[in-house]
C-alpha cells in the first residue's frame, strides 16, 4: 500500500501537483498516464518521498526506477542488480538470482551494462529493483527505448507481479499499453488526477487528456505474442 | 588482490629505506631514522591519502576525471605554508610551515562546506570545489606577488611544486593523525558510494543519505589531502589515476576500489619518490626533480593508455 493525501508541489516557484489524493494497493498494477509536464513525474518521486517535507517510505519495502535510469562506471549486469540488496545490507544471491531471472537478463550477467543493449539494460535496471522484493514498485517509464516485443514482456512481468500481490504504479506513456496491462488507469493533467479508472473504461478520459480522440482502426497492427 | 597490493606497498617501503640520493644500500642508523623512515612514511601516506580521496571523488561524483585538487584543499594548505613563509615564522620555526598548510587546509575544508551548501548534491559540491580553488588561487599569487624577496619566491615556488625531501618525523606527526582519520572516514563511504553509481535520486530511495555521503566525502578529502598537501606541497595526477589502474584489477565498482585505492596511491607515490632518488644515476641534474612532476609526467600517458584499452564508457 502506498498512498498520498491531499499533495499539493511546487517546483522551482510553479505548482506541479494540486491537492493530489492517490493511493494503490496490494495486488494491483496502477498505470499514470497524461501529457508531458503533466506532473506524472513529480507524482511518482512523492511517493518514493524524494521530494522535500515528504516522508521516505522503507527503502525494503519501496523500490523506486527512475526515468531514464542509468548506471555509471559501467558494473556488470550482476552487480547492478545486486545494488538492490543495498537497503537490506546483505550480499544475499539468490533474490539477485532471482531477479535477474525473472527480468530475462540472467545470461547476460557478467556483462557490462555499458556494452549491452538499451533494452537489455533497461531489463537490468528493473531487475535491480526487483533484486529488493519490494513490497512496492515505483517504476518511471520503465518501457521507454524498448521495441515492441520487449515492452511486451516487460509489462507483463509487471503484470504478473502485481497479480502475486505486489502494488506497481508505472508511469507510462504509451496508453493502449497501460489499458492492455494496468487493473487501473490514473490519468494526470495539469498537476491534477483528472479520471482514476479500471483499465477498461479509462480510454476516454485518457484521450480527452491527450486531446486525442477515441474511434476504431482496423488497419492492421502489431499484437503482443499469444 | 587487496593483499597483494599490501604487500607489494611492504616490499616498496623496504626498498624505499634502502635507496638514497645517487647511492643504495643500508644506510646507518641515523639516515634512517632521520631522512629514510620519514621519508618513505609520507610517501605512503600522502600517496595512500590521494589514491583514497581519488576513488571516493570519482565515486561520489560519478566522474572518472575527478580529483582530490578539485575540491580546492590542496591550492588553501599552500596558501596556508605561504603565508607561513611569507612573514618569515617557517624561518624561526620549521613546523609553523606544515601548520601553515594544515590551518590553511581547514580553513578551505571550512568554506568548501559552507559554499557546498546544506544539502549537497555532486554539481554543487563541484561548484563549491571551483570557488575554494578559485579563491586560493588568487590569494596565492597575491602572496607570490608581495613575496618581500626574490630568494623567498624561489623558495615558495620549490615547495609549491612538491616534494618529500628533508621532511622529518616532526613532519609524520603533524600529518598523519589528519591523514589517518580523513583516510577512516572515507573507508567508511562503500555502500554509499555504490548507490550513487544510480544517480542521487536512486540512491536516496536505497536509503542512502545522499547530501550526508558528500559531506563525509569532502570532509575526508580535505582531511587526508589537505594534511598530504600542507607537508608535502601539491603532488597531482595520483588521486586520479589510481582508480583508473586499480580498475581492471579490483573491478568496477566503487565501493570494491577503496582500500586498494589506498595502498595503490601509497605504493605509487612510494615508488616515485624512489625514482627522484635514483634520476641522478641516469640522468645529466644537479637539483633533484619534484616528485609532483614525476607524478604527472609518468600519470598522464599510463592514463591515456588506460582509458583507449577500456574503450568509451558511462559515464
Amino acid at each position: 500500500m502506498i498512498a498520498l493525501r491531499r499533495a499539493s508541489i511546487g517546483l522551482g516557484g510553479r505548482t506541479v501537483l494540486r491537492d493530489v489524493d492517490f493511493a494503490a494497493g496490494p495486488g494491483e498494477l496502477v498505470a499514470l498516464c497524461g501529457p508531458n509536464g503533466a506532473g506524472k513525474t513529480t507524482l511518482l518521486r512523492a511517493l518514493a518521498g524524494l521530494l522535500a517535507d515528504l516522508p521516505r517510505p522503507d527503502p525494503r519495502r519501496v523500490a523506486y526506477l527512475p526515468q531514464g535510469a542509468r548506471c555509471a562506471w559501467g558494473l556488470t549486469v550482476r552487480e547492478v542488480a545486486a545494488l538492490g540488496r543495498i537497503p537490506h545490507r546483505d550480499a544475499a544471491v539468490a533474490p539477485v538470482t532471482s531477479a535477474l531471472t525473472a527480468c530475462g537478463i540472467l545470461p547476460l550477467s557478467e556483462a557490462r551494462i555499458d556494452r549491452i543493449s538499451g533494452g537489455e539494460a533497461r531489463r537490468a535496471m528493473l531487475a535491480r529493483a526487483f533484486a529488493t522484493e519490494p513490497e512496492v514498485f515505483l517504476l518511471d517509464e520503465p518501457t521507454a527505448d524498448l521495441d515492441p516485443a520487449a515492452a511486451h514482456a516487460i509489462l507483463r512481468l509487471l503484470r504478473a507481479t502485481a497479480d502475486a500481490g505486489r502494488t506497481i504504479v508505472v508511469v507510462l506513456h504509451a496508453v493502449e499499453m497501460a489499458i492492455a496491462y494496468a487493473h487501473r488507469v490514473v490519468v494526470v493533467q495539469a498537476g491534477r488526477i483528472a479520471a482514476d479508472l479500471p483499465a477498461d473504461q479509462a480510454l476516454p478520459a485518457a484521450a480527452s487528456a491527450f486531446g486525442l480522440r477515441v474511434g476504431v482502426d482496423l488497419s492492421p497492427r502489431l499484437l503482443p505474442p499469444a | 588482490m587487496t593483499g597483494r597490493l599490501a604487500l607489494l606497498l611492504a616490499a616498496l617501503f623496504a626498498a624505499s629505506l634502502l635507496i638514497g640520493d645517487g647511492f643504495v644500500g643500508v644506510p646507518d642508523a641515523l639516515i634512517l631514522w632521520q631522512l629514510r623512515l620519514p621519508r618513505t612514511l609520507l610517501a605512503a601516506l600522502v600517496g595512500g591519502g590521494l589514491g583514497l580521496s581519488g576513488a571516493v571523488l570519482q565515486g561520489a561524483l560519478r566522474n572518472p576525471l575527478a580529483d582530490p585538487g578539485l575540491l580546492g584543499i590542496t591550492g588553501t594548505a599552500g596558501l596556508g605554508a605561504v603565508i607561513a613563509f611569507y612573514w618569515g615564522l617557517s624561518q624561526h620555526f620549521p613546523p609553523a610551515l606544515p601548520a601553515g598548510g594544515l590551518l590553511g587546509a581547514s580553513v578551505g575544508a571550512a568554506l568548501l562546506l559552507v559554499f557546498a551548501g546544506r544539502a549537497p548534491s555532486g554539481p554543487s559540491l563541484i561548484l563549491a570545489g571551483v570557488a575554494v580553488s578559485a579563491i586560493a588561487s588568487a590569494l596565492l599569487a597575491l602572496a607570490l606577488a608581495l613575496a618581500p624577496n626574490p630568494f623567498a619566491l624561489a623558495d615558495i615556488t620549490v615547495w609549491l611544486m612538491g616534494g618529500l625531501m628533508d621532511r622529518t618525523l616532526t613532519h609524520v606527526a603533524l600529518a598523519a593523525p589528519p591523514i589517518l582519520v580523513g583516510m577512516a572516514l572515507l573507508l567508511r563511504l562503500g555502500p554509499g558510494l555504490d548507490a550513487l553509481s544510480l544517480g542521487e535520486d536512486a540512491a536516496a530511495t536505497l536509503g542512502m543519505p545522499v547530501a550526508h555521503t558528500l559531506r563525509l566525502a569532502a570532509a575526508g578529502t580535505a582531511l587526508a589531502v589537505g594534511a598530504g598537501a600542507a607537508v608535502a606541497g601539491a603532488i597531482g595526477f595520483v588521486g586520479l589515476v589510481v582508480p583508473h589502474l586499480l580498475r581492471p584489477l579490483l573491478g568496477r565498482r566503487p565501493g570494491a576500489l577503496l582500500p586498494g585505492a589506498a595502498l595503490g596511491g601509497a605504493a605509487l607515490l612510494v615508488v616515485a619518490d624512489m625514482l627522484v632518488r635514483l634520476a641522478p644515476f641516469a640522468l645529466p641534474i644537479s637539483a633533484p626533480v619534484p616528485v609532483g612532476v614525476l607524478t604527472a609526467l609518468l600519470g598522464a600517458p599510463f592514463l591515456v593508455v588506460i582509458l583507449r584499452k577500456a574503450g568509451p564508457w558511462d559515464p
